[in-house]
């Protein structure tokens, strides 16, 4: 598994410790209440677990997974694609704040969506038939 | 495909026609707490479910001896996520229509066991995160 993987990866499974964490003091203020303020968790439990889990695993497996190039940089532009780690953790991270920045998660988003681009940027090429170069 | 995969995965199967049919109760008005339960069906049931199925199955090897890391700890992982998912199926309609002492501490008793079902997984997993 390249690096970036492994950055991709390890990062994913944080955000699902931390999203099912969330989750669960709001499945247990469900069904015995204890603090109402266990409600502001609710966007940063769908945010965690959506984007940081399961699209940032799908990313790092991708990256690792899908056919190499047999010439040059054989997972194509990585310095593209650690941009988009970089981008999409600090999206995240800065839709976390939204509660004391009102702009947090439109700014956030918007560093999401560009780390997909930048993602797809990176990745298009890959996605090829077996014995293209 | 280890037993333990064919497992998670048939199971998260199981959870993927679950949360259609629910889809359909929504789609009809039958609403009463179920959209939780259709949601955590779709995407922990059966998304996550597949993942840790997978993951256990392809990730680069722990060592030469426990190529998979604990077998153990991957089948407590299953048992506290499914476990966990059936008391939420149960508890979290009845909560939301007549909510009462025992609908409630099985919420909370969920709730533990799935966040302890992620645990045990990152911790069984995460060696297995890393360069060739």
């Amino acid at each position: 598994m390249p690096k970036l993987s492994v950055w991709f990866v390890r990062a994913s499974l944080l955000y699902l410790l931390l999203g099912s964490l969330f989750g669960a003091l709001l499945l247990a203020q469900k069904g015995i209440p204890f603090h109402a303020a266990v409600w502001y968790l609710f966007p940063l439990h769908m945010e965690f677990l959506l984007v940081g889990w399961l699209i940032q695993l799908a990313m790092g497996v991708a990256f690792w997974i899908i056919p190499r190039f047999s010439q040059g940089s054989s997972r194509g532009p990585v310095g593209l694609v650690w941009v988009s780690f970089a981008l999409l953790n600090a999206g995240i991270l800065i839709t976390a704040f939204q509660y004391w920045l009102p702009d947090a998660v439109l700014i956030g988003r918007i560093a999401e969506v560009v780390a997909g681009i930048l993602f797809v940027i990176g990745s298009w090429r890959r996605v090829k038939p077996h014995g293209v170069m | 495909m280890p037993l333990l995969t064919r497992t998670f995965i048939k199971t998260g199967m199981v959870c993927l026609a679950l949360a259609l049919v629910l889809g359909i109760l929504l789609a009809l008005g039958v609403t009463n707490g179920l959209f939780p339960v259709y949601i955590h069906l779709l995407v922990f049931g059966w998304l996550t479910q597949l993942i840790f199925g997978v993951i256990f199955w392809m990730f680069p090897k722990y060592s030469v001896k426990k190529p998979r890391g604990s077998e153990a700890l991957g089948w407590w992982t299953y048992a506290l996520l499914n476990i966990g998912l059936l008391l939420r199926a149960v508890a979290e309609p009845i909560q939301s229509t007549r909510a009462n002492p025992l609908s409630g501490w099985m919420l909370v008793l969920s709730a533990i066991l799935q966040f302890l079902s992620g645990l045990l997984f990152v911790v069984n997993s995460w060696g297995r995160v890393k360069e060739k």
